[in-house]
C-alpha cells in the first residue's frame, strides 16, 4: 500500500514574525474562484458608483481681469504659465501652481482679439481691436524699465486672430484676409482672401505645418497651403464656424465650432461629409481645443458649460458648469492632457480636471493598480444597462436641461415632418439626408 | 524522443557536428534522453508523484512531458519566438530561446471561452474588438497556466499493491501509514446520547460545527481540537450551517431558525422561517437558503436580514437539498422522484429532472458544477450530466440504496447506506467518478446521518448516529488553496479584510441562473429587438445597404444605356449570390429535417427529445 495524505507544514503559509508580510499564496484554478463574471459585474457597478462620487472636476478660479476673457494661450515650455487676454486690452500671464496672476501688461485699446505664444516660448504676440499686432517678452522686464512690446505691427485693418507657426518664425493673422508674416517684417509675405468677409480664426497645423485653416462670417472654412499664394479648398456650412482647431496627432483631422450647436469633424481630404458631428450643446459653439492625445477634445459654449467629446463619438463625455460661470469664450486643453482651462464672461479663468473623477498627486503603486482594474472593470461591462445610466447621468443646470428637452421636441417634429413628406411624395423622389450631410452646403476646390 | 532544441538554419553543418558531440542541455524536469537511460529514467521524485495521482498509469501523460519543447496539440498558444537558439555576441547560444512550453491541457482548464461558439455577426469594428477580447483571454490562460509550475503541494493518494483492492484498506491501516500530523485528523467523538448528529465544515476547512438531534450543538477549531462553543438548545436540531465566516452559525431547530455566535450566543431568531428541515448558504451571494416541512424554499440575505424570496415548490415536505457551488442553484430532490433546480429570481423551478422512480433520497453537485449525484428509494445512484443535457451518465444499484451523498473538491463522490460509507473516485477533477469499484469504504458505529468532505484536507467528515467521525480520504482535497479566496491559515486580520471584501462585492440575488457566464455574453436577441424597434421608430433601416448608384462617367460614356447596364450587372450578380447562398443552404436544411432513424419510421420516435 502508497499511501500520501495531504500535509501541509504551517510554517510555509504562516508569517514568521509580525514585522513579516502575511504569505497569501495563489491558485488560479477557475473551480477556486467561481462566479467570476458576477462579482467582476458587482465591481464593475461599485467602481462605476464610486466614480460618480468621487467626481469633483472643478479646481480653481483665476480672477483679477477686469473684463471678460477674450483669449488663451499655454506656454510651449512650461505648464504652469498661462496667457489670456481681456476684452478691456489687458494681457495677464498667470501661474497655475500658485493660482496667481505673475504679470499684467495693458496691451491693447479695446479687446485683445488674438494672442499666441512662440515655439521657444521666449515671446508672444498679441493682437487687438486698435488694428496693431505687438510682440512681447514672455519675461517682465527689468527694475525700472518700461513695459513695452519688442515690435508693434501697425495694420491698415482689424485683426481679429493670430496664430505662430509650429517651428519657424513665421505668424499669421486673419481679419478681412489672412496674412502671413514674417518676424523681421513690417509687411505680410503674402495675404490670401477668398470671398469679402472678416475671418475670425485661423490655426497653423501642428504636423503639416505649412498647412492653415481659417473661418470666416460668410459660414465658411477655408483651407491654405502656405508655400503657395492662393487658398487650397473651402466647405460651406449650414451656418457660421466660430473656431476651428487641428488634431495634433492626426494631420488630415480637423474640429469646428459651429453656430448651430454643433461640432463638426472634418477629414481635409474629404471635406463633403464630416466624420463625425458632435451634439450636445443647446446654444452657439465659441471655441474648441484638442487634448494633446488626440482623442479628445474639449468645446466651450455660449450657453455656459463646456463639453469634452471623444473624436469618434457624437455625444460628449461629460459636462462641466458652476453656477457662476457665464458665456464660456475660450478653452484650452493644457499640454499634460490633465486639466482644462476656460475663460468666461463673467472675467474669470477656471481650471478643471479633465478626468473629473481622478484623483490628483502622486498615487502608491496599489493605487494605481487598483485604478487601472476599475477602469478595465468599466470598460468591460460599459454596455450593461445599469451601469451605463450610472456612469451617463449628469446633473445639469435647469436652462440647460430645459433646453435640451426643447430641442428634442423640435428636432422630433422636424423628423416628422420630413418622414411624411417621403411618405407622401413620389417613391424615391424625396431622399432622407443623414445627418451628416445635412449641414454641409458645398465644397470649393 | 529528440529534445535537442532545433538549431538555426543560418547555423553551418560544421558547427552542427561540434554541438553533437558536446553533452546536450537539458532541462531538469525532462528526463534523460539517451537510449540506454531511457528504459529506467527515474525523472525527479517530485514529478513522479504529480503522476502518480489516483488514477491508473497513463504512459501517454509521460509522453507528454518527454516531448521537446514544442507542444503538441495544436491549440496550444502561439509562441512568436520559436524559430530556434538565438546567437548571442559571444557566440554563445541560448538553448532554450522563447517562452517556456506550456502543455495544451493545462491550458485548457483556463481557457473559459467556448472557441466551438461562433460571434454574433457584427460590424468590422465591433468584431475586431471581440476578437482582441477572446486572444486576451487566450493570453491570459496560457500565463494561468504558466503559473500552475509555482503551486507547492502535490494532491494526496492510495494505492495498492499490484492486485490490491483499496478498498479493502482499513481506516487503521491509512493511519498507521501516514506521518503524525495526518493521523492526528482522523478522530472519532463518541456522542450517543444526543442522537444522530448533522455537521458542517467551514468554508476554510478549519472548523466543524456538529449539532445532534437531541439538542447539542457544538462548533470547535478540528485541526486544533479547540472547543469553540458547545450548548444545548433544549429542542430538535434539523440541521446546522456556518454562515460567510465561522462567527455565525445558522442552527434550524425544531420551529424556528436560529442564528448563534461563536461563542454560543443566539444573535437571531428567524420567525419567517420555520419548521426548516435544510440549511444551505450561498457564500458569493450571503444567501441562507432554507426548506422547510411546509414545502417552501426561502432566501435569506443574511448580510441584510430580509428574506429575498420565499418559493413554493408545491412537492410538499422539503428535506432533500443542496447547492450547486458553480452557479448557486438550489437543487431539491422530491417524494415523486424529481430533482428541481431553483433561483430566487423566478417562481417556478428553472428546471425538473426525472431521476429516481420512487422518491430521492440524496442529492449532491460537484464543485465544476457538471455532474450530480443522485439516490432514489428505488437503490439507484445515479450521476447526471448537468452542463448540457440534464440525462444520466452512469447508474448503480446499490444493496441498502444511500442516504446522504457528498462530494468532495476533486470529484470523490462519498454516500453514506446505513452504517457504511462507500467512496467512489474518478479521472479527475472534471470527470464523473466511476461508480463499478468502490475506492474506500467504512463501517461506522451508528447510521449516517450526514457527510460533508473537508475543503482543502483529504478528511471526510461523517454524522452518524454514534457521534462525529472524522475519516483519511486520501486525494479528497484540493492541495493547493487561494489565499485570497479561503485561507485556512488566514489571521483574524485577514479575515476581516476579506469579510469587508466580501460583502462588497455581494452578488445579487437576481443573478443566480443556470449559466453564471451568461452576464458577460453578447445579448443578441435584445440587440435584435432593439434594431426592430428602431427601425419602426425611424421609418427606414438606417443600416440597409443603399441600392447601387452608378457613378457618372467623363467623355461621353456616361449615357442613360450604360447607367442602366450597369445597374443590372450589379444587380444581376447580387441575386447570383443570393441563390448562391440559398442553394447552399438547402441541403443543410435538408438533413435537419431527415430523422436519424433507422429503415422505417416508429411511432415512438414522437417522444424522442
Amino acid at each position: 500500500m502508497k499511501v500520501k495524505m495531504l500535509s501541509r507544514n504551517p510554517d510555509n503559509y504562516v508569517r514568521e514574525t509580525k514585522l513579516d508580510l502575511q504569505r497569501v499564496p495563489r491558485n488560479y484554478d477557475p473551480t477556486l474562484h467561481p462566479f467570476e463574471i458576477p462579482r467582476e459585474y458587482v465591481r464593475a457597478l461599485n467602481a462605476t458608483k464610486l466614480e460618480r462620487v468621487f467626481a469633483k472636476p472643478f479646481l480653481a478660479s483665476l480672477d483679477g481681469h477686469r473684463d471678460g476673457v477674450n483669449c488663451l494661450a499655454k506656454h510651449p515650455k512650461s505648464l504652469a504659465t498661462v496667457l489670456s487676454g481681456a476684452c478691456d486690452g489687458e494681457v495677464r500671464i498667470w501661474n497655475l501652481t500658485k493660482r496667481k496672476c505673475i504679470r499684467t501688461i495693458q496691451a491693447h485699446e479695446g479687446f485683445v482679439r488674438g494672442i499666441c505664444t512662440r515655439f521657444c516660448g521666449t515671446s508672444f504676440f498679441t493682437v487687438g481691436d486698435d488694428k496693431t499686432v505687438k510682440q512681447w517678452k514672455m519675461d517682465g522686464p527689468g527694475y525700472g524699465e518700461e513695459d513695452e512690446p519688442l515690435h508693434t505691427i501697425l495694420g491698415k485693418t482689424v485683426y481679429t486672430g493670430i496664430d505662430h507657426h509650429w517651428k519657424e518664425p513665421v505668424f499669421a493673422t486673419c481679419g478681412q484676409q489672412v496674412d502671413i508674416w514674417d518676424e523681421q517684417r513690417t509687411n505680410p509675405i503674402c495675404s490670401m482672401t477668398w470671398g469679402f468677409d472678416s475671418i475670425s480664426s485661423v490655426k497653423f497645423n501642428p504636423i503639416e505645418t505649412f498647412l492653415l485653416g481659417s473661418c470666416a462670417s460668410d459660414r465658411n472654412i477655408v483651407l491654405y497651403d502656405m508655400r503657395q499664394a492662393t487658398p487650397l479648398k473651402k466647405v460651406i456650412l449650414d451656418m457660421r464656424t466660430n473656431t476651428i482647431c487641428w488634431n495634433p496627432m492626426e494631420a488630415f483631422v480637423f474640429t469646428a465650432a459651429n453656430e448651430d450647436y454643433n461640432l463638426y469633424t472634418f477629414d481635409m481630404r474629404a471635406l463633403d461629409t464630416p466624420v463625425m458631428v458632435h451634439m450636445d450643446h443647446v446654444s452657439a459653439v465659441l471655441d474648441v481645443d484638442y487634448s494633446p492625445t488626440g482623442k479628445e477634445f474639449v468645446s466651450a459654449s455660449f450657453d455656459k458649460s463646456i463639453r469634452i467629446f471623444p473624436v469618434d463619438k457624437s455625444r460628449s463625455r461629460e459636462v462641466y458648469h458652476t453656477k457662476r460661470m457665464q458665456h464660456v469664450i475660450c478653452v484650452k486643453w493644457t499640454s499634460d492632457s490633465k486639466y482644462i482651462m476656460c475663460g468666461s464672461d463673467e472675467m474669470n479663468i477656471r481650471l478643471w480636471k479633465a478626468n473629473a473623477s481622478e484623483k490628483l498627486g502622486v498615487l502608491t503603486s496599489r493605487e494605481k493598480a487598483a485604478t487601472d482594474y476599475n477602469q478595465k472593470l468599466k470598460e468591460k461591462f460599459q454596455h450593461h444597462p445599469h451601469i451605463k445610466r450610472i456612469s451617463r447621468h449628469r446633473h445639469l443646470p435647469k436652462s440647460i436641461y430645459s433646453q435640451i428637452q426643447e430641442q428634442r421636441i423640435m428636432k422630433e417634429a422636424r423628423r416628422r415632418k420630413e418622414l411624411n413628406r417621403i411618405k407622401h411624395s413620389k417613391p424615391g423622389s424625396v431622399q432622407m439626408v443623414s445627418e451628416k450631410k445635412k449641414h454641409i452646403v458645398a465644397v470649393v476646390k | 524522443m529528440e529534445t535537442a532544441p532545433k538549431l538555426g538554419r543560418d547555423v553551418q553543418p560544421k558547427k552542427d557536428k561540434l554541438q553533437a558531440k558536446k553533452k546536450k542541455p537539458r532541462r531538469y524536469w525532462e528526463e534523460e534522453t539517451s537510449p540506454t537511460a531511457a528504459g529506467a529514467s527515474p525523472g525527479p521524485p517530485r514529478k513522479l508523484k504529480r503522476n502518480r495521482e489516483l488514477r491508473p498509469q497513463k504512459p501517454k501523460n509521460i509522453h507528454i512531458r518527454k516531448k521537446s519543447r514544442i507542444s503538441k496539440k495544436p491549440q496550444a498558444p502561439k509562441k512568436p519566438r520559436e524559430r530556434g537558439p538565438q546567437r548571442s555576441l559571444s557566440g554563445a547560444q541560448d538553448p532554450f530561446a522563447g517562452p517556456a512550453p506550456v502543455p495544451g491541457e493545462v491550458v485548457q482548464k483556463f481557457r473559459r471561452v467556448d472557441k466551438s461558439k461562433k460571434l454574433p455577426r457584427s460590424k468590422s469594428k465591433t468584431r475586431s474588438r471581440l476578437e482582441a477580447a477572446e486572444a486576451e483571454e487566450e493570453e491570459v490562460s496560457v500565463r494561468a497556466a504558466r503559473s500552475e509550475l509555482l503551486l507547492a503541494e502535490e494532491p494526496g493518494f492510495l494505492e495498492g499493491e499490484d492486485g490490491e483492492d483499496t478498498a479493502r484498506i482499513r481506516q487503521a491501516d491509512i493511519v498507521e501509514a501516514v506521518d503524525i500530523a495526518s493521523a492526528a485528523k482522523h478522530f472519532d467523538l463518541n456522542l450517543r446520547q444526543f442522537g444522530p448528529y448533522r455537521l458542517n465544515y467551514s468554508r476554510t476547512g478549519r472548523h466543524l460545527a456538529f449539532g445532534g438531534r437531541r439538542g447539542h450543538v457544538a462548533a470547535l477549531d478540528w485541526v486544533t481540537k479547540k472547543l469553540m462553543c458547545e450548548i444545548n438548545v433544549m429542542e430538535a436540531v434539523r440541521d446546522i450551517r456556518f454562515l460567510h465566516s465561522e462567527a455565525l452559525l445558522a442552527v434550524a431547530q425544531n420551529r424556528w431558525l436560529h442564528i448563534y455566535d461563536n461563542q454560543g450566543i443566539e444573535l437571531h431568531c428567524i420567525r419567517r422561517c420555520d419548521r426548516v428541515t435544510r440549511l444551505e448558504f450561498l457564500p458569493f451571494h450571503f444567501l441562507l437558503a432554507t426548506a422547510s416541512e411546509t414545502g417552501f424554499l426561502t432566501y435569506l440575505d443574511v448580510s441584510v436580514g430580509k428574506i429575498v424570496a420565499a418559493l413554493n415548490a408545491r412537492a410538499g415536505r422539503l428535506d432533500v437539498m443542496t447547492q450547486n457551488p458553480y452557479n448557486a442553484v438550489i437543487h431539491l430532490g422530491h417524494s415523486n422522484g424529481t430533482v428541481s433546480l431553483w433561483s430566487p429570481a423566478m417562481k417556478e423551478p428553472l428546471a425538473k429532472i426525472l431521476c429516481h422512480r420512487g422518491g430521492v433520497r440524496a442529492v449532491a453537485v460537484d464543485s465544476t458544477g457538471m455532474h450530480m449525484a443522485t439516490s432514489g428509494v428505488d437503490h439507484q445512484l445515479k450521476i447526471f450530466d448537468l452542463r448540457g443535457t440534464f440525462q444520466p451518465l452512469s447508474a448503480r444499484t446499490l444493496p441498502q440504496g444511500a442516504g446522504h451523498l457528498a462530494f468532495s473538491q476533486r470529484g470523490l463522490l462519498a454516500a453514506g447506506m446505513g452504517d457504511v460509507v462507500n467512496v467512489w473516485a474518478g479521472q479527475g477533477k472534471a470527470s464523473p467518478p466511476l461508480l463499478e469499484q468502490p475506492y474506500l469504504t467504512h463501517r461506522l458505529s451508528g447510521h449516517v446521518h450526514s457527510l460533508q468532505f473537508c475543503p482543502f484536507e483529504d478528511v471526510l467528515g461523517v454524522g452518524h448516529s454514534g457521534g462525529i467521525t472524522s475519516m483519511l480520504i486520501p486525494g479528497a482535497a484540493e492541495p493547493n488553496f487561494d489565499g485570497l479566496e479561503n485561507n485556512p491559515y488566514r489571521s483574524q486580520k485577514q479575515r476581516q479584510e476579506w469579510e469587508v471584501k466580501a460583502l462588497l462585492e455581494k452578488v445579487p440575488a437576481e443573478l443566480i441562473c443556470l449559466d453564471p457566464r451568461a452576464l458577460a455574453e453578447v445579448d443578441v436577441i435584445s440587440l435584435e429587438q432593439k434594431k426592430k424597434e428602431r427601425i419602426e421608430r425611424l421609418g427606414y433601416d438606417p443600416e440597409a445597404k443603399a441600392p447601387f448608384q452608378p457613378k457618372p462617367k467623363r467623355k461621353g460614356r456616361s449615357s442613360t444605356a450604360s447607367l442602366v447596364k450597369r445597374k443590372r450587372k450589379v444587380m444581376d450578380e447580387e441575386h447570383r449570390d443570393r441563390v448562391r447562398q440559398s442553394l447552399e443552404e438547402q441541403p443543410q436544411k435538408q438533413e435537419k429535417a431527415a430523422k436519424p432513424t433507422g429503415a422505417r419510421p416508429s411511432a415512438l420516435d414522437r417522444f424522442v427529445r
